[in-house]
């Protein structure tokens, strides 16, 4: 059954599965450095239809380009970038969702920490309709999605894309 | 080689034409471009047409044009197989919001069942 919310909003403090005080805020430009340590290291299987880019000098490009807009919120421990997860616009009034997740991390309950929140700081800046591709082969990540409300709107192709509409807060 | 471009009207499509004309001057290809209009919105075809045609010409390249008639992807694989070409070129896609590759459903159609080589372009 999927959770409902409301969703908790960042800034909060929670203790992962293996222990580790995990802190989740809003990004700032200040984040930008530890953001892209987090990419440079990010293990290249786990990369989602092309991104984080490859190429670690087009990291940082990347990162500009999407933190211009939207919301963007960050899990850390000991003060390093270990989660980013973000609300991308798109030109129809909508927001595209992706999280990534160090995989030093993973497994140990973050991601859906990071998502809840992330719902969370939607509900806050009113933003209605999300939405997300996902290739159809991650099954964690669907499990996610699903259990935070997403739904499969287009499973015809290699990727799945899901939406989900938030209630207003 | 004989090579067959699919070009979707679209500014992703001039790329694909670009980088198409720019590797056949290199090898040697014999072109041919396969145009459609884009499904969704009402692109007007021989507006397509010339601008193809103005890159050809432009590249001094000279090149058969030909209009696709009813759905695009399963008429591009019909006509590399029926003409027996080497290769078949289509745009791989383009980037959702945040820099996602979104495959469209026509590269994909091609991709699974071209008996061709397929090379996406991007």
């Amino acid at each position: 059954m999927a959770e409902t919310g409301p969703f908790p909003a960042p800034p909060a403090t929670s203790t992962d599965r293996e222990g580790r005080e995990i802190v989740v805020d809003f990004a700032t430009n200040d984040d930008l450095e530890g953001l892209v340590d987090m990419y440079a290291t990010f293990d290249p299987a786990q990369r989602a239809q092309g991104i984080p880019p490859a190429h670690p000098e087009r990291i940082e490009p990347w990162l500009k380009t999407v933190l211009d807009d939207g919301v963007h919120i960050i899990a850390s421990h000991d003060g390093c970038v270990i989660a980013h997860a973000m609300l991308v616009p798109d030109s129809d009034g909508s927001h595209e969702l992706a999280i990534f997740v160090h995989q030093d991390y993973q497994g140990a309950g973050n991601g859906r920490t990071l998502i809840r929140h992330l719902l969370g700081a939607a509900q806050v800046e009113a933003i209605e309709h999300i939405w997300l591709t996902v290739e159809r082969w991650n099954l964690p990540a669907l499990e996610l999605y699903k259990s935070v409300g997403f739904e499969t709107v287009q499973a015809d192709r290699f990727d799945l894309e899901m939406a989900m509409s938030l209630p207003g807060s | 080689m004989r090579v067959l471009v699919g070009i979707e009207g679209s500014e992703e499509s001039s790329t694909v034409l670009r980088n198409a004309i720019e590797r056949a001057l290199e090898a040697d290809d014999e072109l041919t471009v396969a145009i459609f209009a884009k499904h969704e919105r009402d692109q007007d075809i021989d507006h397509i047409e010339a601008t193809v045609r103005d890159e050809l010409t432009a590249a001094g390249i000279d090149a058969a044009i030909h209009r696709i008639e009813g759905d695009p992807a399963s008429s591009l694989v019909a006509m590399a197989e029926r003409e027996g070409f080497d290769q078949l070129v289509i745009g791989g896609g383009r980037d959702t919001p945040l820099g996602k590759r979104y495959l469209g459903s026509i590269s994909e159609y091609v991709l699974l069942n071209a008996d061709v080589t397929v090379r996406l372009e991007r």
